[in-house]
């Protein structure tokens, strides 16, 4: 492939950058109305004309080129520094004409840079809302470059972004005009580090020289030699930054008094600040943030029921139609025991993490994720968390994966490791099926106050459980972590609006085909390798025992028999040896050689536990009885050959469900935190507390209710 | 004499911002727009009275209640 040439998004956050970009390429990357959606840069491919194409970058958002946080840093890692990969041969700055003169700040910096650059000027429909009518071709004459009108969401204006963007790639112009005289803020300071490290730029000079101590992409060599340079020019970077700042704002003043007339604002522009009161009222503001999570929980459970009773049933009644129209034999076996039994459980639980991932988006699109943020950063502060971590912790209800590479936003390194550390603890979707089965074994369907459902609010007492845990270890570990650093909560808080259905849409189709097709892998792989463990065993140690059964149980076979058999089989298989190795270990928390089986097949992945228990039970018995063909009905089957009572008792169940909401079984999460940690340290400190708190906890929990 | 900041004001009440009280923290305020001679209003405020949100250069902007106490009003 011949190089391509690359066209950086640049902007604020909440611009619409990434709206932007999912126009211009086709691809679809997460959006939502709050700062900071983006933590990563990203690209794709986009056709501008017939003859050309380019790459899209989409980078994450940022105020200035003067970087609090990891994200805003990868806009100045790629911009200042030419040799970088990524560094773009024109940049679009995504301007909010409705707060035009903030946004052009980061404007004018990414133009003094020398880059061609592209305003696209979007959010007009909300600026002229406000009563702000800016006019695009006064602003071009005012900054020398094409302003294009856009409108991300609808893809309005895009036809002319293309075209300013071909023949900004074409065009060899002399390069941009500087806005601000940079030179003058620091003169011979930059002129000495332009001439020793070969810069062209004067606000690069001046970038390097306040940031070199952050700017990870130079050599070392170079960061000495500006240390050096710094020092001996006296460089006071606050003091020039503060003036940098306070001039370009000066020369914005100007530019937008030219290019903005302001009238009345439109009555709705009120409407923001007539919801954050509410939304944010001491009283009101938390009742109606519970509200919602009621709300959440209840329509998982009660909603949701609807859909899946459908499908676990039509997966029962397709294994019972299989097993009479097959011939009865091993692979019949593979696949209505192993395949058909883990796909099922893959597929019950669609509904339910549609409905979780539903409110998910609506929380980001609206805006109301912001409020939350200011709602709890009192409150979390004092566990050594910040308003910031809200995100990480809710999208962590998701997938602790995303939850974990959001908490790029949180400047302050302590608060943002402390939020890696204990995201976890919230109940991601994939602990989800276990929670439905195990509250459905033993918690009655039965309302409460005529308004809730017992198993909603057990449901909901889990997530609140792990939500406690997380809390109170951030409280451990705040003890721990030391840092100087300070720590900031100055934030934007986004004009509340309407979710776009389609984004909603999409949100929900991507996490269900996330769920079906990557979580779906590992349990079907793991189901027939499970089947295969299960239904062999070592030497003939699996016939001997079967016929130790059929003796003692004399000449008349029945149903009664052929149990017995399927279990000695079981427990004298390769799993079952597993199992039984692992038993001692695992008795006093209630459970036996089969929850064993389970427990180590979701060590790698938790979503694997309800896979693995349906196997383990189907094949445990011998079931070609149709009142148990579901895995719930199997595990309600189930006896303890000690007691003679159901396997599944409170006190196991209940030990289960805290078992799995505190411990830390999932590789994809340890990958991910020792990629945003550096290093294994922290990764293995996360398995082992997190391990360590869940046999503790179930411990109690069952010597508690036994 | 011990100047108002803007966690002095009250709901809705508005100010003139004149300086800062932390050079740190003032480049991060002038970046949002909280530049001296401009209008800021506290247009609400959390639970507890913190954190607290203030309209300034036409949006909104929510700072902790000691953020906000560094921005000197004249």
């Amino acid at each position: 492939m011949k190089d391509l040439p690359t066209i950086a998004l640049v902007g604020n956050p909440n611009s619409g950058k990434t709206s932007l970009f999912n126009q211009l390429t086709g691809l679809r990357q997460k959006t939502g109305n709050f700062a900071g959606v983006t933590v990563d840069k990203k690209t794709g491919l986009s056709r501008l004309d017939r003859a050309t194409e380019a790459l899209i970058l989409d980078l994450p958002g940022t105020y200035s080129l003067y970087p609090k946080s990891l994200d805003e840093q990868v806009v100045l890692d790629v911009l200042a520094n030419p040799q970088h990969p990524d560094y773009p041969d024109v940049t679009v700055v995504v301007v909010d004409a409705s707060n035009l003169k903030r946004n052009l700040l980061l404007y004018t910096q990414v133009a003094d840079l020398g880059f061609h650059t592209v305003v696209a000027l979007n959010l007009l429909d909300v600026a002229g809302r406000q009563g702000l009518d800016v006019d695009p071709d006064r602003l071009a004459e005012q900054l020398g470059v094409p302003v294009v009108g856009i409108n991300a969401r609808t893809g309005e204006g895009l036809d002319n972004l293309r075209f300013a963007l071909s023949r900004e790639l074409k065009a060899h112009f002399e390069p941009q005009r500087p806005t601000l005289p940079v030179h003058d803020l620091a003169p011979g300071l930059i002129d000495d580090i332009r001439t020793k490290l070969e810069l062209k730029n004067d606000y690069q000079a001046l970038l390097f020289a306040g940031q070199h101590q952050t700017l990870r992409s130079l050599p070392k060599a170079s960061r000495d030699q500006l240390a050096e340079l710094t020092k001996k020019y006296g460089f006071k970077p606050t003091d020039v930054q503060a003036q940098e700042t306070l001039e370009r704002y000066r020369r914005i003043g100007e530019i937008v008094d030219e290019a903005v007339k302001t009238g009345p604002a439109a009555a709705e522009d009120g409407l923001t600040t007539r919801l954050d009161r509410v939304m944010l009222h001491p009283v009101w503001g938390y009742l109606i943030f519970l509200g919602i999570l009621f709300l959440i929980f209840q329509s998982i459970f009660s909603l949701a029921q609807y859909p899946m009773d459908a499908i676990d049933g039509g997966v029962a009644s397709l294994t019972e139609w299989l097993k009479e129209r097959l011939p009865a034999s091993r692979l019949t076996d593979l696949l209505t025991d192993g395949l058909l039994a883990g796909i099922g459980g893959v597929v019950v639980f669609i509904p339910q993490i549609a409905f979780l991932f539903l409110f998910i988006a609506l929380l980001e699109e609206s805006g109301y994720m912001a409020r939350v943020m200011v709602l709890m950063d009192k409150g979390l502060r004092r566990f050594g968390l910040n308003g910031r971590s809200v995100v990480p912790l809710i999208s962590g209800v998701a997938c602790a994966v995303p939850a974990i590479m959001s908490t790029r936003s949180i400047s302050n390194w302590k608060d943002r490791l402390i939020t890696i550390m204990v995201t976890p603890l919230m109940s991601c979707s994939a602990r989800l099926p276990i929670y439905t089965i195990l509250i459905a074994l033993v918690v009655p369907d039965q309302p409460v106050l005529a308004l809730f459902n017992l198993q909603g609010l057990a449901l909901m007492g889990l997530y609140l459980l792990g939500f406690v845990a997380a809390l109170l270890s951030a409280w451990v570990m705040k003890w721990l972590v030391k840092t100087r650093e300070r720590s900031y909560f100055i934030m934007e808080l986004p004009t509340y609006q309407l979710p776009r259905y389609n984004h909603v849409g999409l949100s929900i189709f991507n996490a269900v085909k996330a769920f079906t097709i990557e979580a779906g892998k590992v349990i079907v792989a793991i189901s027939i390798v499970l089947w295969v463990l299960a239904t062999y065993g070592p030497g003939d140690a699996m016939d001997r025992a079967e016929e130790r059964v059929r003796r003692e149980a004399g000449a008349q076979p029945d149903a009664d028999v052929e149990n017995a058999v399927a279990a000695v089989r079981l427990e004298n298989s390769y799993a079952g040896r597993f199992g039984k190795a692992i038993e001692p270990a695992i008795r006093p928390l209630g459970y036996d050689w089969k929850i064993g089986i389970a427990l180590l097949t979701s060590f790698a992945a938790r979503e694997v536990f309800v896979g693995t228990m349906a196997t383990i039970y189907s094949l445990g018995s011998d079931v070609d009885d149709a009142q148990q063909a579901t895995v719930k009905q199997r595990l309600r089957a189930e006896i303890n050959p000690d007691t003679g009572g159901p396997r599944f008792t409170p006190a196991v169940a209940f030990s289960l469900l805290v078992f799995y909401v505190f411990a830390m079984q999932c590789m994809s999460t340890l990958a991910v935190t020792y990629r945003e940690t550096k290093g294994w340290r922290y990764p293995i400190i996360q398995l082992f507390y997190m391990t360590g708190l869940a046999y503790l906890a179930a411990f109690l929990v069952y010597q508690g209710l036994k | 004499m011990a100047s108002r900041s803007v966690a002095d004001l009250k709901r809705g009440e508005k100010g003139i911002i004149c300086s800062f009280k932390d050079a740190q923290m003032s480049l991060k305020l002038l970046e949002m727009g909280c530049l001296p001679g401009t209008e800021v209003c506290l247009s609400c405020a959390a639970p507890f009275g913190d954190p607290i949100c203030i309209k300034v250069s036409g949006y909104c902007l929510s700072l902790r209640r000691e953020e906000a106490s560094t921005i000197l009003l004249n």
